[in-house]
């Protein structure tokens, strides 16, 4: 069985503050690390591996730096990364994005079961799972938690709908979207780090695609475009309350009940 | 759409223009700047660099016709029939924006058995409700689910549709962006309309420190996912208004790879989402046991408790009562956050609700900024005295 698992870099922190003078954002910490949601993917796709044996394959978009993530991936037991890094593919919005990360996995091979992670935490969306399963023209199945069943041709996965959960059964090539604790992510090994050190990460440009056409990637590829940035609005019509506890306690009781709370 | 332009000869501090950039975008390459695929196109460096350093210029696309699409639509989200209450909140949203550019709203409606459903729609506003109603479309299957809005986009032509941040939501708003290759922004919180019927999309960006305006200048429809109690669902009236159209499908393209064997109901959980009043704590609790104290003044405000992650991570609060980015989103009339400093995570997650109070020691803390009352107090001292005087009914030592 062929596995194929979409994996990001991310910034190490999501802590930014906005520079209240010029509006420029300061970003503390340029650490990289892996999307945590893709480990989660990561480690389904090892499962399935141990289970139904064949081969699984990470992919992931990014700058050259990146390859540290698809490096980490090996030391958790994949077979063979490549990372997509084009200059051509900056500023893409998540329709390029996984237009891009679909002509990658074309190139690839063929795969049974493509998994990535429920989102990441930089982009925040949960779309590109879904807009690459429609690139490639497959079934997919979000916010999965659990999978009750595999074989050659098909996995039975449980879908989380909110109220209800969903059971289904998809044929395979398909592509999956799993929840965080569906496995416990294992952790990198340093018997595996020493043997894959040398192991190589395949990079593919614009060049390697099939479709070579500049204006679907990147920015020109993208649909939307971001206007403006600006800091989260504050409340305006807010008061605050000093004095001793005791006071704030009976106030605070004044105002429940004023607002019909208690 | 357009690229960024580096005209090295005009940059006299390349460190200092690459530290401009949020996304850590830009690369010293041998002495020179590169732009790598971090790039967000925020453009930060084309307004906050030295003047030419880094423009921005416009290729030639040829521009849409924008007049070819009218109406705003809401995807009705539902499992086998039981409409999922975002709906009503977008068809409020969806009257707003449509009256603010004088066009008609849709409902699109994909199941089986689902007529009379369809008609309840009518009594919240919509002008028109598509009705794909197939036996096949009984489930919730990404094909024809998909299949279904590409033909209602294909006869409506909708300048915007809206669809709420469910798991079908998430799955199937996606597809049909694809479809078009067409824009989607997801999980907005503010919405509004040009008069050129462009989206104004407004969605917090790096996990809620700061917003982003977003466009989808020339791509239609404009699509954009709204989570559950973000937007707020107009009055039922007892009227109906507007019609119901029941489309035709050919229900050999309603086929697909997947097979649902089961539906079930999920445990019955905890649910702070929908709930009234919420009691908050944070990091200030000092100890599990201090929890009782919180559930005490839940208890007698008919209150959820529900708490920021790091009370989640240190096991003293379930999962399911975290509030946030990466917990629930909450909406309740009111909510008293004690000893919580108000993370932008957090607040990302409660700063629509609709009355915030925060108890906390220190004047600065950021959740002051969004609490309509804000106590600087220590909450050791100020809850069991509310709680006794909540017990007795009536204020002590006034
Ligand atoms: C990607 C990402 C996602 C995240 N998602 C979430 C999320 O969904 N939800 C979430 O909550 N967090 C989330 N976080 C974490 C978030 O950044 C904060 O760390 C967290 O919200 C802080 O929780 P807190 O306010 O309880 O603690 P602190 O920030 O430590 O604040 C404790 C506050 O208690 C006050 N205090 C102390 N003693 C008292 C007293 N006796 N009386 C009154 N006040 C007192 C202090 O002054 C302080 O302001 C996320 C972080 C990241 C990076
Ligand atoms: N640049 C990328 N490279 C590889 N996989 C990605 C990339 N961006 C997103 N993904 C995958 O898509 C999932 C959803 O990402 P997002 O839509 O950004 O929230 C992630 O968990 C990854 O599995």
């Amino acid at each position: 069985m062929d596995i194929l698992v979409c994996i990001k870099q991310v910034p190490g922190t999501t802590r930014v503050e906005i520079d209240e003078k010029t509006g420029v954002l300061k970003r503390s910490g340029v650490d990289s690390k892996m999307n945590p949601y893709d480990l989660y993917a990561l480690e389904t796709g090892l499962r399935i591996k141990a289970k139904m044996k064949g081969k699984i394959s990470v992919i992931s978009m990014g700058p050259p730096q990146a390859v540290e993530v698809i490096k980490e991936a090996y030391c958790m037991g994949v077979d063979e990364g490549v990372l997509l890094s084009d200059k051509r593919f900056a500023g893409a919005d998540t329709l390029s994005t996984a237009y891009a990360i679909s002509q990658g996995i074309k190139k690839m091979g063929k795969f049974d079961l493509i998994i990535c992670g429920k989102q990441t935490t930089d982009g925040d969306t949960a779309q590109v799972g879904p807009e690459v399963a429609e690139s490639l023209d497959i079934p997919n199945a979000a916010n999965v938690r659990k999978i009750t069943e595999i074989d050659d041709n098909s996995i039975t996965v449980e879908m989380d709908m909110g109220e209800v959960v969903q059971i289904s059964k998809i044929e395979f090539p398909c592509l999956i979207t799993v929840d965080k604790d569906i496995f416990q992510p294992r952790l990198p090994s340093y018997r595996k780090k020493i043997a894959t050190r040398n192991k190589e990460v395949k990079l593919y440009s614009l060049k390697d695609f099939e479709d070579k056409d500049e204006k679907k990637y990147g920015l020109s590829g993208s649909p939307t475009q971001v206007e403006r940035i600006f800091p989260p609005a504050v409340n305006t019509n807010k008061e605050i309350w000093k004095g001793s506890d005791l006071e704030l306690s009976d106030r605070l009781y004044k105002e429940l009940k004023k607002l019909k709370f208690v | 759409m357009g690229r960024l332009v580096v005209n090295q000869d005009k940059i006299d501090d390349l460190d200092k223009l690459i530290k401009l950039c949020p996304f850590g975008a830009m690369e010293n390459v041998n002495g020179k700047l590169e732009i790598n695929s971090g790039c967000k196109m925020c453009r930060l460096c084309v307004k906050k660099g030295p003047e030419g350093a880094v423009v921005y210029v416009d290729d030639e696309t040829a521009a849409i016709d924008k007049s070819k699409w009218k109406g705003v639509a809401v995807y009705v989200d539902h499992v086998e029939g039981q409409i999922h209450p975002v709906t009503f909140e977008l068809i409020g949203k969806a009257k707003e924006l449509a009256s603010k550019i004088n066009q008609p709203t849709f409902a699109v409606f994909a199941g089986s058995g689902i007529k009379d459903k369809a008609s309840e729609l009518l009594h919240y506003g919509v002008d028109e409700v598509f009705v794909y109603d197939y036996k096949p479309l009984r489930h919730f299957r990404i094909e024809p689910y998909s299949y279904v809005l590409e033909d209602f986009i294909n006869k409506a032509k909708p300048s915007i549709m809206l669809i709420g941040a469910t798991t079908i939501g998430r799955s199937l708003a996606p597809r049909v962006a694809a479809r078009f290759k067409t824009g989607l922004t997801a999980d907005c919180t503010v919405l509004d309309v040009k008069e050129n019927t462009d989206l104004i999309q407004i969605r917090p960006a790096f996990g809620g420190n700061i917003m982003a305006q977003i466009i989808n200048p020339n791509h239609r429809p404009q699509l954009a996912t709204v989570r559950y109690k973000v937007m707020s669902a107009p009055k039922r009236s007892d009227e109906a208004h507007g019609n119901i159209t029941y489309c035709r499908i050919d229900e050999d393209k309603l086929i697909s790879k997947i097979e649902v064997l089961d539906v079930t109901q999920k445990e019955s959980e905890v649910n702070i989402s929908d709930a009234e009043v919420i009691v908050a704590a944070g990091r200030g609790l000092k100890s599990q046991a201090d929890m009782k104290m919180i559930e005490h003044l839940a208890a007698l405000l008919k209150a959820q408790v529900a708490s920021t992650r790091p009370l989640v991570e240190a096991g003293w609060v379930d999962a399911r009562r975290q509030i946030g980015l990466s917990g629930r989103t909450v909406k309740p009339k009111l909510i008293i956050c004690c000893g919580i400093s108000g993370s932008v995570q957090f607040a990302a997650g409660m700063n629509n609700s609709d009355f915030i109070i925060a108890i906390n020691t220190d004047e600065k803390a950021s959740i002051f900024n969004i609490a309509n009352i804000g106590i600087v107090g220590d909450m050791y001292k100020i809850i069991p005295r509310l709680i006794d005087s909540i017990k007795s009914g009536k204020g002590v030592n006034l």
